[in-house]
């Protein structure tokens, strides 16, 4: 390549650059916010909680909040190939709904009083208690003993705080961007225990690396509510949903999708709440 | 103006978090770059091919991969605490010194060696015609020249790292631009509370930048 | 090889250098000894932690391969973005009219004194709060602003370097020839300035990749960062997905990096330019600090190391940006 060659083309790769930043930055963002498009439901689930919602190598998407997701669009009209699936980070979920991002959010999503002030949540469909994972042969029976130990959680959940405010202060506490970045630390004995939803805790346990490293400690620090969540005011979808996971119930593939999702790990689960009703 | 008077305290304590990284971290990184640049020119070859490799990779990394590497590796799976035991503050903070140390040394390293390169090919041969060894060359006639030519890019360098200490945030390191986040996320007042945080970082790198470029023209051997 | 900071060296000074290279070897050892027996005991070196990257094509093509993707997306977004608006700003601090240069002084200052960080975490939050761009997109929108605002002030300074880099006697031959000043920059100044900037912009780029790892840690960015915990969370291989993603990054920017130094050496022998050129270790200050004093070229005494290695820029990397 000569050097004339390459400056020419620094120079029009400068001068198009010009163009191209008028009409590169303001293209896009709209296309995703067409809620209730009949052809097609975008549903945010995780994409990096294994049993729950996982991105899986092919591609397609695992776990109980998808097989729930999946069940409930069924159920509302929409095959399998109409879904679009959105990842919803916790701390976005309200702002995907608000803005109409997603249709819904099938996303370990606990039904809070702050959060129902910002979007409506069906169901719920999932009782889960915090808890904690450890190590097979680590024993921890009650959460005081949590003082003066190391735990692991994600930056902002609601179990982090939990562990700050009122389960135990005085416990060192490293906040994590994502769970699986807590397991080594476990595993290796540099942090006691990873908090938070056992349901989450019990998908980690069952992966197929993790086998007969971790267990869950089994203790009940919080109730945890799962619901579908749906934009503020959209009654006919909350409905809608709630009748699917009533159905869903009734004719046992709740059931399934829990062994199948999160049976592996000895998750000791409590069956399934009804609708309306928050424990 | 409330939200200054409601976050006074922490603000400072934020950015007395960010100094100390910097001084912590300029500090070793100016020690261990020195060490690397010795290595650079060694007659050992082993010694310059370590050299070479070290600055090559690190520069080339990003160095949040270095930071979060520094907590999720040497932390979490070599169990290297730093002497900070289970205090975790103190433990992530030494562990940014570490990854923040590390990087910048490549770049202290590679400022020295430029220096080096302004130092006359005369003195470094007088040096040898009076039979100094390579150590007494580098330490007495070279590196003193060297480090008085390069202060200019060494405040360079010094400014960079205070800017990169809020790279620490990614490890939950309780700096100004945690600080921020958490704010920007909680209050309405996003401007205001954007320009305190811009504003800081100007009052700490403008004079450092100012002030050292004026010592540098000081000390700079005149050629 | 010999050095003018050490003579060739004789019987004695050979054995002391084997001494030395042993004793180095032997630390070299220890170091590489401890990592291996730390990371067999922690169950680190088993193949299946690592098999998904050698034998599992989709960890490439689920993951790994559009991340990098949208590491390389944003990154070249912004440098196509931040280009004209660093001419703009460059050129204006070269203007002969102090209310023009005073201001554009003053922004690029300003944006070069602030952490890359406080930018990103601000647009995000701005979008977030003032526009309606999709939580989807509004991460790769926020950290092509945070990197557009710092990297147009840093390509700022180069453009500027570039073209005092090049000879009077361009200018004033321009001059001679009754050229207006818009005239001459256009037409004499900003194409050799161009090429001789090439070197240190493409060395940009690579603290411009480095810098999007900022974005996927702190606001979410999908690139290759964030990409390999989701990853992990399907193979459980954190440590070894570390050690493969900080690869990419140095391969990546070694590519980038030798095609900085290839250009500057091909800039500064190049028989049709004027030889100036902005090399790759300008970067390295301009994209720091005020007081920059770092344009190329003058070369002062004669070098120490020789070989030009360590004066025309090193064997290079990317500035010291994140």
């Amino acid at each position: 390549m000569n050097l004339r060659k390459v400056s020419a083309a620094a120079a029009c790769a400068l001068a198009l650059s010009v163009t191209a930043a008028a009409c590169g930055s303001d293209d896009d963002g709209g296309d995703s916010g067409d809620g209730g498009g009949k052809d097609k439901i975008t549903i945010g689930i995780k994409f990096d909680q294994p049993g729950l919602g996982l991105k899986e190598p092919d591609g397609s998407y695992s776990g109980f909040d998808v097989d729930v997701a999946t069940y409930v669009a069924k159920e509302l009209g929409y095959a399998e190939d109409q879904i679009e699936w959105k990842e919803a980070i916790s701390a976005d979920r309200e702002t995907m709904l608000e803005r109409g991002d997603v249709d819904m959010i099938a996303a370990t999503y606990s039904i809070t009083d702050e959060r129902e002030q910002k979007v409506d949540f069906a169901g719920p469909y999932l009782l889960a208690h915090q808890d904690l994972l450890i190590r097979a042969d680590d024993d921890i029976t009650k959460g005081e003993d949590l003082n003066g130990k190391t735990l692991c959680s994600v930056t902002g959940s609601t179990s982090a705080q939990n562990v700050k405010d009122t389960i135990a202060p005085k416990a060192q506490l490293a906040e994590r961007p994502g769970y699986s970045e807590c397991l080594d630390a476990v595993a290796g004995g540099s942090i006691d225990a990873l908090t938070t939803d056992d349901s989450i805790l019990a998908g980690y346990a069952a992966q197929e690396a993790n086998k007969g490293k971790f267990k869950l400690a089994g203790l009940n620090l919080s109730n945890e509510n799962y619901g579908v969540g749906v934009k503020k005011g959209d009654e006919k979808m909350k409905t809608d949903i709630d009748a699917a996971l009533e159905k869903m119930v009734s004719d046992g593939s709740w059931e399934k999708f829990m062994d199948a999702n999160l049976g592996p790990a000895n998750y000791d689960f409590e069956p399934a709440p009804k609708i309306g009703e928050l424990k | 103006m409330d939200i200054i008077s409601d976050y006074d305290t922490q603000i400072l304590d934020a950015f007395w978090v960010t100094v100390k990284l910097t001084l912590l971290s300029g500090l070793f990184s100016l020690v261990w770059g020195t060490m690397l640049a010795a290595m650079r020119v060694s007659p050992v070859p082993l010694m310059r091919g370590f050299g070479a490799v070290y600055v090559n990779v690190i520069r080339n990394v990003p160095l949040t991969v270095i930071i979060v590497f520094c907590a999720l590796g040497l932390a979490d799976v070599f169990g290297v605490t730093l002497g900070a035991g289970v205090d975790f503050d103190a433990k992530y903070f030494r562990l940014a010194v570490l990854g923040l140390s590390a990087y910048t040394a490549a770049f202290v390293c590679e400022a020295l060696r430029s220096g080096i390169n302004t130092v006359p090919v005369g003195q470094a041969e007088a040096a040898r015609a009076i039979g100094l060894s390579f150590t007494q060359v580098l330490m007495l006639i070279v590196l003193p020249q060297a480090f008085r030519s390069v202060v200019g890019p060494l405040a360079n360098v010094l400014i960079a790292l205070t800017k990169n200490t809020t790279v620490a945030a990614a490890i939950g390191v309780a700096e100004a631009a945690l600080l921020m986040k958490e704010m920007i996320e909680n209050e309405a007042q996003l401007l205001l509370i954007s320009a305190i945080f811009a504003l800081g970082f100007v009052v700490l790198t403008l004079p450092t930048g100012l002030l050292l470029g004026w010592v540098g023209k000081k000390v700079a051997v005149k050629r | 090889m010999s050095s003018v900071l050490y003579d060739a060296p004789g019987p004695k000074a050979k054995v002391r250098n084997i001494v030395y290279t042993v004793l180095f070897l032997a630390v070299m050892a220890l170091g590489v000894w401890w990592v291996i027996d730390k990371l067999n005991e922690k169950n680190q070196l088993e193949w299946a932690l690592w098999k998904p990257f050698f034998t599992d094509s989709q960890a490439w093509t689920t993951y790994l391969l559009p991340g990098l993707g949208e590491t390389l997306k944003a990154a070249g977004l912004s440098l196509l973005i931040a280009l004209p608006l660093g001419a703009l700003f460059g050129i204006g601090r070269l203007s002969d009219h102090a209310w023009v240069r005073v201001p554009a002084g003053a922004v690029v200052e300003f944006f070069r004194a602030i952490p890359v960080l406080i930018l990103m975490l601000f647009a995000n939050q701005f979008y977030s709060e003032y526009t309606g761009i999709s939580s989807e997109q509004r991460p790769l929108y926020a950290v092509v602003t945070g990197l557009v605002l710092y990297n147009a002030a840093v390509l700022a300074e180069i453009v500027r370097a570039g073209i005092l880099s090049l000879p009077r006697g361009q200018t004033e031959a321009a001059k001679a020839v009754g050229l207006r000043k818009g005239q001459m920059m256009g037409s004499v100044l900003l194409p050799q300035a161009v090429t001789a900037m090439l070197p240190a912009i493409v060395s940009q780029l690579v603290v411009i990749v480095k810098d999007t790892a900022l974005g996927g840690v702190m606001i979410g960015f999908s690139e290759l960062l964030v990409e390999r915990r989701t990853l992990a969370s399907n193979y459980s291989n954190v440590f070894a997905s570390f050690i493969i993603v900080a690869a990419i990054y140095v391969i990546v920017n070694f590519i980038l990096t030798s095609l900085a130094s290839w250009l500057e050496r091909a800039v500064r022998r190049g028989k049709r330019t004027t030889g100036a050129v902005v090399g790759v270790a300008a970067v390295d200050d301009l994209s720091t600090g005020a007081a920059s004093g770092a344009l190329g070229g003058a070369g002062g005494a004669a070098p120490l190391l020789g070989g030009g290695d360590a004066g025309g820029g090193g064997d290079g990397g990317g500035g010291q940006g994140t």
